[in-house]
């Protein structure tokens, strides 16, 4: 029987697996050394938060292995053998595969800043770094100030998480507002004044320098690039984005970048080895998505694709219409599309905002056609499936704003803001 | 509440404050209940409620108003009130034996059980006396007691969720209609009713049979009977309810218009069991039990009430048309017709469980005739039909609804009579499984399968394992609290009530991926 080995148990490896065995008999053991059972990762904050336990966040029962035969080892491989076909684990065993899926994730981003390696400094990607932060600001008294560095999707989480346990976070964030290489002005700055709300110091434009140690090897303080100032503090988080968790595999033929090199088949450069999830990275970027695309969606993805292919029937990766969503503190986000920060050549924004400051959406369409390219929309949900049919259909952007509650997914005896936006539309498209 | 683990979850000074103001009343409470005898009843009993309101109300207050709107679920694992730590065993022991001594030794409440009009009660039931001779110009039964208690918990607590999710319209409208039925439905109008006709049966006229269980009783029937057309009235209200008004509400709202709207039991449920709404298993294995439980409840009712009122039905059709054959014929009748009529239009959805429905229903039908057969003026099965109706009254209708279910909260979370027991809730559901224009739909592949919504389901429903497969989730269990919705960090889930067709939408690969595998895989 064919024996496929899956490096890491994460959303990727995980649902590889689960296709695998719907497709197939074959012999499947996933190695992992993070923790015993898939857990998900996106969930890591409620559990420092207390609205769940570890044990909530693993999708599935502790029986559910036995019974689907996926065989679980836990371990770190150190060394991958492809001539040999051989993983050497750091428990000192030798596991040999028929093909081997790497499919291990990343790990947080470290700049070479002075002191990044003391006690009490962070990154928030593995169940470890949540022990960790447990250690070290269990509550207000222990950790009396926390510093964040870096203002990303897990930054603000972090922020968030501490707030949750009154203690005080200073939030470094490099650009000159809150994840703007990403998000429109109009709903980055709106995510600034949701901070603020929240009584976190945001610090915009503001890059760390240093992380000064106490005279037992643990952070005491931070120097603030720009200004030369010394913030005391417990706890530093470094947030500022990750990148493939790929060392051990330098050491094995497999090409690397970034992170594990792939074609659209998710195939490496060596027979039989295949990478998906955030560690993979394509030769050349699909449509406007990234080379290495770190969400959750498209581990999930490249698993149900590359289970295909390992059974026998070789497909390419060909994700459809971009979508991911995120939640800034208390205002739930979600895209559809795609919407730059600034509108790409020939594009425009069309930008509504409701009153009280937590609602607002970003439609950006193209201004020869009006075809439809994509939204943002804050505090308002929003139904997946009909902006994936109107992306399709090639909708234009009247279409879309005169369609727009349709695709409304709030719950029930919600307010509605169609209305509203659709006169805000109509007032823009007089001015232009 | 120094027993919480991390530090910082701890309350505020206001909250103190609040929670001491609430247990100085609920000591007035105490000290009536141990025989202190209070020389003005009314303005004691008026102080220990009002002094429990505003202790609940200020705590809610500075707990919800001080912070932005948004889900506050902030250390319910650390707590230990509202994780299985000693609090909660503490107030599970409490409230436990609070149940058993209301239904099997309500005389230690202080109830005068030596005369009918209880005109001598001491103790906690005579502090309710005021309020009982106001309402309905009697004095306090235990019953009144709880039913007073159990109001004010209601809306106490309701006031306090309505401030928790005060950005959420649907959970604030919701919580308005439980304390509005709980007020008025279950409360004053059975007073009214009695001030108006004091030998009409208790009635809350929003219990349905079987929940309430003991409508047809040849007491309650002939209570109602003997009271010309407004009896009648009522009971044939009582009949239409469960067998029209249900079935049509049903349809077109899924069991959510009951379980989470109306009925007392989900009221209290959701008001004051809203803290340990996440200690309900997820597991497999408690899916499980519910399903053998629930359905065992269910026929154990249909079976003890068919008995009872065959028991006061006669043999001859010259009294009245409504003989015992005719009656035991009907009821088989109508239990077939159902089964064939789920057997004609849903045998798909229904799968592996149609052989169990089957099994179920020949089984009833076997000892619906034995009893026929067997069955004498008072017998039935050999034993007296009441006591088959006691048995039912005290394992059922006290054991499991009131002491498990209720006073095991802060153990097995706030449904399990709901969910294991709740015979009402079994007919809904196997309603809202198969006919019922109710789901909760998934929003394509938006979700993370963080596991907020499974982890605060109070029914137990793993509603991740759906939402992560992108397939919307149809369960009978469901009382469509909405909290799931709520709690999800991702706009994953929404109630809807919309078409039946493509309700139940089994998924492999979900939204977003390849539209080409989509097909391939999903067509299969
Ligand atoms: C706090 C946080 C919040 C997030 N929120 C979102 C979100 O809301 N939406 C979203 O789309 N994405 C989110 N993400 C990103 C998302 O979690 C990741 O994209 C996703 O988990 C990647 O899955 P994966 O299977 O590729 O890898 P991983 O989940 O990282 O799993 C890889 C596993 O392999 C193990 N491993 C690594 N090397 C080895 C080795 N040599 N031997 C054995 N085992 C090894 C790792 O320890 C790990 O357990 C979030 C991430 C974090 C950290
Ligand atoms: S449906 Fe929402 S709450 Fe439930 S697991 Fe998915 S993302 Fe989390
Ligand atoms: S599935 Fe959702 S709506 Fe239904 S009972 Fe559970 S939490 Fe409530």
């Amino acid at each position: 029987m064919e024996h496929i080995v899956i490096i890491g148990n994460g959303i990727s490896g995980v649902t590889l697996a689960r296709h695998i065995r719907k497709l197939s008999d074959k012999k499947i053991t996933i190695v992992s050394g993070e923790t015993d059972y898939f857990f998900s990762r996106t969930a890591l904050m409620y559990i420092y938060m207390g609205h769940m336990k570890f044990e909530h966040t693993q999708p599935y029962e502790d029986w559910f292995w036995k019974k689907n035969r996926i065989d679980l080892r836990k371990a770190f491989v150190q060394h991958i053998d492809t001539d040999k076909k051989t993983l050497a684990l750091d428990d000192g065993d030798l596991l040999t595969y028929d093909k081997l899926v790497i499919a291990t994730g990343s790990k947080p981003n470290k700049f070479g800043w002075p002191g990044q390696d003391l006690d009490g400094v962070m990154g928030m990607y593995h169940k470890q770094d949540l022990e960790n932060l447990e250690a070290y600001a269990p509550n207000n008294k222990v950790c009396k100030r926390a510093v964040i560095v870096g203002g990303g999707l897990i930054g603000i989480e972090l922020a968030e998480m501490l707030n949750s346990r009154n203690i005080p976070v200073t939030f470094l964030v490099r650009e000159s507002s809150f994840w703007n290489g990403v998000l429109p002005e109009g709903e980055s700055v709106m995510i600034n004044r949701h901070i603020k709300n929240h009584h976190i110091d945001l610090r915009l434009s503001t890059n760390l320098k240093e992380i000064k140690s106490d005279s037992n090897g643990k952070v005491k303080s931070v120097i603030i690039e720009e200004t030369g100032e010394e913030i005391a503090c417990d706890v530093v988080g470094l947030t500022a984005g990750v990148s493939p968790n790929i060392d051990f595999i330098k050491s094995s033929n497999i090409e690397t970048g970034r992170g594990v090199k792939v074609n659209r088949y998710l195939e490496t450069n060596v027979p039989d080895v295949y990478a998906i999830g955030d560690c993979a990275e394509q030769h050349e970027a699909i449509g406007n998505r990234r080379p290495i695309e770190a969400v959750w969606y498209t581990g999930r993805m490249m698993g149900e694709t590359l289970a295909q292919t390992i059974c026998g029937n070789r497909i390419q990766y060909k994700p459809g219409h971009w979508f991911n969503s995120a939640k800034f503190l208390d205002i739930e986000y979600q895209t559809y599309g795609w919407v730059f920060s600034k509108p790409k050549e020939g594009h425009a924004h069309f930008h509504w905002r409701h009153a009280d400051d937590t609602k607002c959406i970003t439609i950006e369409y193209d201004i020869s056609t009006n075809q439809f390219v994509g939204i943002n929309t804050f505090g308002i949900r929003m139904r997946h499936e009909t902006f994936d049919t109107w992306l399709t259909e090639n909708r234009d952007v009247d279409y879309v704003i005169n369609h727009l509650s349709e695709a409304n997914f709030d719950p029930e005896f919600y307010s509605h803001y169609e209305t509203e936006v659709l006169s805000a539309y109509n007032n823009q498209l007089q001015t232009a | 509440m120094s027993l919480a683990k991390p530090d910082a979850i701890n309350i505020s000074t206001k909250q103190k404050v609040a929670l001491a103001i609430g247990i100085i009343g609920l000591f007035i409470l105490a000290l009536a209940l141990f025989n202190t005898n209070f020389p003005n009843k009314g303005v004691f009993l008026t102080l220990a409620l009002g002094l429990i309101t505003i202790g609940i109300v200020v705590y809610s207050r500075d707990a919800y108003l001080t912070k932005l709107e948004g889900i506050k679920n902030d250390g319910v694992w650390f707590k230990s009130i509202s994780s299985r730590g000693v609090w909660g065993w503490i107030v599970g022991v409490i409230l436990t034996t609070f149940y058993i001594v209301l239904y099997f030794y309500p005389q230690y409440l202080g109830l005068d059980t030596a005369t009918k009009d209880h005109a001598n009660n001491t103790g906690l039931v005579s502090l309710f006396d005021p309020l009982s001779q106001l309402l309905s110009g009697r004095n306090a039964s235990q019953w009144f007691v709880y039913g007073a208690l159990y109001t004010v918990a209601i809306l106490a607590f309701g006031y306090k969720f309505i401030l928790k999710y005060r950005h959420n319209r649907y959970q604030q409208i919701r919580t308005v209609s439980v304390m509005f039925f709980q007020l008025g439905f279950a409360f004053l109008i059975p007073e009214f009713m009695y001030v108006m006709n004091n030998d009409l049966p208790y009635y809350d006229l929003k219990s349905v049979w079987p929940l309430n269980y003991y409508i047809f009783d040849e007491w309650s029937v002939n209570g109602f009977l003997s009271n010309g057309s407004i009896g009648l009235a009522l009971i044939l209200f009582g009949i239409i309810s469960i067998f029209v008004i249900t079935p049509i509400l049903t349809y077109k709202f899924g069991k959510r218009w009951y379980c989470s709207w109306v009925c007392g039991c989900g009221g209290l449920a959701e008001t004051a069991g809203d803290s340990f709404r996440q200690l309900s298993s997820k597991k497999m294995s408690a899916w499980k039990l519910e399903r053998w439980l629930i359905h065992l409840v269910l026929v154990f009712s249909v079976v003890m009430t068919t008995a009872m009122v065959y028991t006061y039905l006669g043999y001859d059709s010259n009294d009245f048309w409504l003989t015992r054959g005719v009656f035991i014929a009907l009821v088989i009748g109508f239990l077939t017709v159902v089964f064939a009529g789920v057997m004609l239009f849903k045998r798909q959805e229904l799968g592996k469980d149609a052989k169990y429905g089957a099994i179920g229903l020949f089984a009833v039908i076997a000892i619906l005739i034995t009893m026929h057969l067997t069955g004498t003026n008072e017998n039935v099965f050999y034993v007296k039909a009441g006591n088959l109706r006691s048995a039912y009254g005290i394992y059922i209708g006290s054991i499991f609804s009131g002491v498990i279910g209720t006073g095991f909260y802060p153990i097995l979370g706030s449904r399990s009579w709901c969910r294991f027991g709740c015979p009402m809730a079994a007919i809904l559901g196997f309603q809202q499984r198969l006919f019922s224009k109710f789901r909760i739909t998934t929003n394509g592949g938006q979700c993370i399968s963080c596991g907020n919504c499974s982890n605060s389901c109070e029914m137990g429903i793993d509603v991740r394992h759906y939402a992560q497969k992108g397939e919307n989730i149809v369960r009978s269990s469901c009382v469509g609290c909405g909290i799931c919705s709520a709690v999800c960090p991702r706009g994953v889930l929404k109630l809807e009530n919309d078409s039946m067709k493509g309700r139940i939408n089994p998924t492999e690969v979900l939204l977003g991926n390849d539209v080409d595998l989509m097909d391939l895989v999903n067509q299969k």
